[in-house]
């Protein structure tokens, strides 16, 4: 599968990454290489082959819905860039 | 540091070394191969603190069996109050505020952890030459690769450092590093080992466990890390087996499934025949080699390389600039913020595998690529379910190659990819393996690969220990490793 550069940046969009416009054209060369790969798997045998999301298949398990963790609220606030008054704070979306 | 855990369990137990002295000299050693760039945090004052906690437990008895034995995390694992870094610009500056399971663990089995390993960023790399913080050199020759993800984890131990070291493994991140440095990793079935609090890359695939020097340092590791914890919703719910017990069976009437697609073109010829040599020990030992087919081995590499990056771009989402980690500077916009963060703090296979994953995710694509690849990998779990009906284990080269040299394969992801050959189809089925040194070629240590039923690790432990009680290539060592 070759890829051009107009499919590079809307990747890199929905991925949310900057990238250069002349990063396009490597990027590109070097994606499409990569979807060269992938392409093998056009070569197995699938019809009627559920997929495996999971190696186990396992479902989730019920637990009680109680409080189990500690409130750490402050100690992952403090990790942040910028946060006040019990929020992060990013740069102002709506003018 | 030349001894097991057990010689080093029963030295401090009878009182002729203390934890504190064998910290000092994992430490010594440590800072003395500064060289191989091994570890991106040595934590000397924890380090001696937590060695005088495990002395004074050992006044006590019965402690641990772990108790005072140094080791190092794979700094993929969330230590609290501890950087961790994941070997990325985006947590150059992560202290978590708490323990990962791995973590709380080994330290409640009072092991003394000496620093975080290097490793390839995010644990996506094969050479360990993707990290932020430079290459970890191999101690078989400086001028090679250690192998990844676990690179540091790996070099530690081959070069004595420390007896063990954590690593995880989505597609060989254990295995193959234990591989090219000449020592023992085990990669445990997937939920065997919780996750919580290992920062996370294919979150269906990713597993953690142990390098050590030899199959019983790995069972005494394994045995504190494994069982359930409600912490992490895909743990397995089982009883974990008494890996030491199972050390001693006899291999009489052991079935051994030789994959002819583990021999395949791409394999070194000397990996592939002290591999062979290895095999035709266990026949000595009274196992019986059985011919044995992977029809869809060759399919694992494209599979895995779209839903590792797929579930990668996913679960690196979380890295947005906002709540921890790499903020890009006077951002000008929400938008701004998140986009330049992402560019500026992850690495360039970081990237290209984010990309990838995306487009594999992406409206039109989905079908093609991401659902292709999960029925593709149902036929690879069904092949190893064939195949287990009549043998007990499989058995092929960890890799296709010795130890690369540095630098030789990091310009192309294709040829780096490559290597995972024969190790990314066990995490696709999510079943145990374990690789063992069988010998050299090119005076480079060579890994046996040997591949087990779901949950079945202490049939692995089995017959690699008896294995290593028949052979020495475990305890080969470095030039100038004591």
């Amino acid at each position: 599968m070759s890829i051009d550069a107009a499919t590079v940046r809307h990747i890199a969009r929905l991925a949310r990454l900057a990238v250069g416009e002349n990063e396009l054209a490597p990027i590109a060369g070097e994606l499409s290489r990569v979807l060269d790969l992938a392409d093998q798997l056009g070569a197995a045998q699938i019809d009627g082959v559920a997929p495996l999301a999971h190696p186990h298949e396992q479902t989730l398990a019920w637990r009680p819905d109680a409080v189990t963790e500690p409130d750490l609220a402050d100690a992952f606030l403090a990790l942040a860039p910028d946060a006040r008054g019990g929020l992060y704070l990013v740069p102002k979306v709506l003018e | 540091m030349s001894l097991s855990i057990t010689q080093l369990a029963q030295a401090l137990r009878e009182r002729k070394t203390s934890a504190t002295e064998l910290t000092r000299q994992a430490l010594a050693a440590a800072k003395n191969r500064a060289d191989l760039n091994a570890l991106i945090t040595l934590d000397e004052t924890g380090a001696l603190a937590a060695a005088e906690r495990a002395d004074t437990a050992l006044k006590k008895s019965p402690a641990s069996a772990l108790a005072g034995i140094p080791f190092a995390h794979k700094d993929i694992f969330c230590t609290n109050g501890l950087r961790t870094t994941c070997a990325s610009r985006m947590l150059d500056n992560f202290v978590p505020p708490y323990d990962a399971t791995v973590v709380d663990k080994l330290a409640a089995a009072q092991a003394v952890a000496i620093g975080k390993a290097n490793m390839d960023e995010f644990a996506m790399g094969s050479s360990n030459e993707n990290s932020f913080y430079g290459p970890v050199k191999n101690p078989w020759d400086t001028a090679r690769v250690p192998g990844g993800s676990s690179g540091g984890s790996a070099a530690l131990v081959a070069a004595g450092i420390v007896p063990f070291a954590t690593g995880t493994d989505t597609g060989g991140s254990i295995r193959q590093p234990a591989a090219f440095c000449g020592i023992t990793g085990l990669k445990p079935t997937y939920g065997r080992v919780s996750r919580f609090g290992m920062i996370a890359f294919a979150s269906s695939l990713d597993t953690a466990s142990v390098l050590a020097r030899s199959a019983e340092d790995c069972a005494q590791v394994l045995a504190a890390m494994a069982g359930h914890d409600g912490r992490d919703a895909t743990s397995a719910d089982r009883a974990v087996d008494d890996y030491l017990a199972a050390l001693a069976k006899p291999l009489q009437g052991l079935r051994i499934g030789v994959a002819r697609e583990y021999f395949g073109a791409g394999i070194d010829a000397g990996v592939g025949a002290a591999v062979q040599a290895a095999l035709k020990q266990y026949e000595k030992l009274g196992a019986t080699l059985v011919d044995v087919s992977l029809p869809n081995a060759a399919l694992a590499i494209p599979a895995y390389y779209v839903i590792a990056p797929a579930e990668a771009s996913s679960n690196l989402a979380r890295y947005d600039g906002v709540r921890y980690g790499y903020a890009a500077k006077e951002p000008k916009s929400l938008e701004d913020l998140y986009t330049r963060t992402r560019a500026e703090g992850f690495g360039a296979e970081v990237k290209r595998r984010i990309l990838v994953g995306t487009y594999a995710l992406s409206a039109g694509y989905y079908d093609a690529y991401y659902l292709r690849a999960q029925r593709v990998r149902r036929l690879i779990a069904n092949d190893f379910a064939e195949a287990f009906k009549t043998v007990d284990l499989i058995a092929g080269p960890t890799t296709p190659t010795v130890a690369f040299k540095l630098g030789e394969k990091n310009s192309d992801p294709l040829a780096m990819y490559a290597e995972d050959v024969n190790t990314v189809a066990v995490n696709l089925a999510g079943l145990p393996a374990i690789s063992l040194p069988a010998g050299f070629s090119e005076k480079l240590p060579v890994g046996l690969q040997l591949i087990a039923p779901a949950f079945e690790e202490a049939r692995l432990l089995n017959a690699a220990h008896q294995f290593q009680l028949a052979s020495d290539w475990h305890a080969h060592k470095p030039e100038g490793v004591a």
